[in-house]
């Protein structure tokens, strides 16, 4: 469902990474490890289309999305792909809950009790009118995900969700990713310089 | 700015509306308007009677009504006219009768509600046109009529008969009653202007303020004046000439004023610029999470440039707001000094120019930050953090 082919990504001539192809099929979860500076934000990046690829192709769900104009992969990455970013991220006026309601607006995909699920599921229900910064930071972190999940993506990228954290925060919050990831029958890919974190991946990559 | 400029305007030219000239003793031309007209000067002295008559029996006079005052209730004048003069202002009874014998007087709608005066109540005046004069306590005006607000000067006016003023201030004159309905005769048919004099002669003595006269043909206003200036010891003078010289005076103020708003405009744009600017810099996270979460480029541009205008609009409309205010405050600084009131709180056209003006504003200020954002690297963006 998941592949890519001769990635390779230049930001100049020092610095340009190649990257090893990805074949990952239904319901598989990949962990991609790596130590710092070896690419990994970039290859994330290339996999969400935030980034183009100067040669190579990625395809997602049958969708090569190297093909697509900058206007159809962000329509195309705010229905099918979440990320979970190394630190927690929202808009700061908006509540919760309106954050919530900004990416399924974006994502064109309104559903109040999906909010409300994701919420109850994450422990966070509680929290939906609060606003971001008034949260603490593991309920800053479960936001997050909930961000990443509420549009119903077929694809989770995570970048380093771990790695500020202590071991056995460390295993909670990969275990949650996990849940909810299967919960909500979506893929997970994590990227991550933490070792910790291979004992939970069947699949893993090394970069 | 715009607002209080208007309203001046509107409510001088409301007042000024049937007065082609005011004719009044020798003194200066805008002194005898702003008193005779507007009622908000000292009047600049008296004339004869005889004199004014001269005057009325010209061709080129179409109507004509006599002033005098001398008295104010409460620093509200007590002008002694003729009936015409209700027809002025088009001002009507609301309640009660138009003033008959002397004493008798009709009261302005502000005057009415500020005291809480009813028909029958009895006022005493005062001496000259302050409230400070000595008071005529043996002599009281007895109310017989309220007159309906009409949004012009009169609103502000205690009216009676020109006889009343007379026998206030000069007790030995009495029985010539009849002597103001003279004066509403239209003269045209009047030709035989020796037998009139004559009968005139009787009332030498007699004195009024000024007179408020309508021409025959608007062409007599630029001779007539003129002629009246050179040939008698009175005054004429044309209300319309000398408040476009008035306006001319104070005109500069007002202009250099507006140089300073569309100085403070332009500053304030500039502001903006730099505010969304810097905003930008420090949401550029924000903005590129919400570009992570599948909104377009052009949607981003279009939410700054979208907050700047509802910045703008929301702006404007304070501002409208504050300048609404503005105006009640010097309307009620001048309805204290002056008797003076500006009421209105329509939109002006000028206004609407403004609303353009600042959504244009709105927009030149977003471009900048809107293209900023439509270009964008997230990649780099959000690594960076």
């Amino acid at each position: 469902m998941i592949s890519t082919k001769g990635l390779n990504f230049k930001y100049n001539e020092q610095a340009s990474f190649s990257f090893p192809d990805i074949n990952l099929g239904k319901d598989e979860n990949l962990l991609i490890i790596g130590s710092s500076g070896i690419g990994k934000t970039t290859l994330l990046h290339l996999l969400a289309g935030l980034l183009e690829s100067n040669s190579g192709s990625i395809n997602l769900y049958g969708q090569d999305i190297s093909k697509l104009t900058q206007h159809q992969i962000d329509k195309f990455r705010g229905q099918n792909i979440g990320i979970v970013f190394q630190k927690p991220h929202f808009v700061n006026s908006l509540t919760v809950k309106e954050n919530l309601q900004l990416a399924q607006y974006l994502g064109n995909k309104k559903d109040q009790n999906r909010i409300i699920d994701i919420l109850s599921s994450l422990d966070i229900l509680d929290k939906e009118n609060k606003k971001p910064k008034k949260l603490s930071q593991g309920e800053k972190q479960r936001a997050s995900i909930a961000m990443a999940i509420v549009n119903s993506p077929k694809l989770i990228l995570a970048d380093e969700p771990t790695s500020s954290l202590d071991d056995e925060n460390c295993d909670r919050v990969i275990k949650l990713l996990k849940k909810q990831a299967s919960e909500f029958k979506a893929q997970l890919i994590v990227i991550t310089h933490d070792n910790r974190l291979k004992k939970h991946f069947k699949k893993s990559i090394k970069l | 700015m715009l607002q209080l400029n208007s309203l001046i305007k509107t409510q001088m030219d409301n007042n000024l509306k049937g007065i082609d000239m005011v004719v009044g003793a020798k003194g200066s031309p805008l002194q005898l308007i702003l008193s005779a007209v507007y009622h908000i000067d000292s009047p600049t002295g008296n004339i004869s009677v005889e004199d004014a008559k001269k005057i009325k029996n010209n061709r080129m006079v179409g109507s004509s009504i006599d002033l005098l005052y001398g008295d104010n209730f409460k620093g509200y004048r007590i002008v002694g006219t003729e009936k015409k003069f209700l027809d002025l202002y088009k001002a009507k009874i609301k309640e009660g009768r138009k003033w008959e014998d002397p004493f008798e007087v009709v009261v302005g709608s502000k005057i009415y509600s500020k005291f809480n005066i009813n028909i029958d109540d009895e006022l005493v005046s005062s001496h000259g046109l302050r409230e400070t004069g000595e008071e005529h306590a043996d002599q009281l005006f007895k109310v017989v009529g309220l007159l309906e607000p009409s949004n012009s000067v009169i609103d502000q006016l205690i009216v009676t008969s020109p006889q009343s003023i007379w026998d206030l201030h000069d007790d030995h004159d009495h029985g010539s009653e009849e002597h103001e309905e003279e004066h509403d005769h239209d003269h045209d048919e009047e030709h035989d202007h020796e037998h009139d004099e004559e009968h005139d002669h009787e009332h030498d003595d007699k004195e009024i303020t000024a007179m408020l006269i309508k021409f025959k043909s608007p062409m007599n206003i630029i001779q007539f004046p003129r002629q009246i200036n050179e040939d008698t010891n009175l005054q004429a003078a044309v209300p319309s000439y000398e408040i476009s010289r008035l306006f001319k005076l104070f005109g500069f103020g007002i202009e250099t004023l507006t140089y300073l708003a569309y100085l403070i405009i332009i500053v304030s744009a500039f502001s903006l610029f730099i505010n969304l600017f810097n905003s930008m810099k420090e949401r550029k996270y924000e903005m590129a999470l919400i570009r992570t979460l599948g909104s377009s480029r052009r949607q981003l541009s279009m939410m700054i440039i979208f907050e700047s205008l509802i910045l703008t609009t929301v702006g404007f409309f304070i501002g409208l707001l504050v300048s609404r205010l503005g105006v009640m405050f010097v309307s009620s600084l001048m309805e204290e000094s002056l008797n003076y009131n500006l009421k209105s709180f329509g939109i002006l056209n000028e206004e609407l120019w403004l609303l353009g003006l600042s959504i244009f504003i709105g927009l030149i200020s977003s471009i900048i930050p809107a293209l900023q954002v439509y270009n964008l690297n997230i990649s780099e963006t959000l690594a960076d953090e």
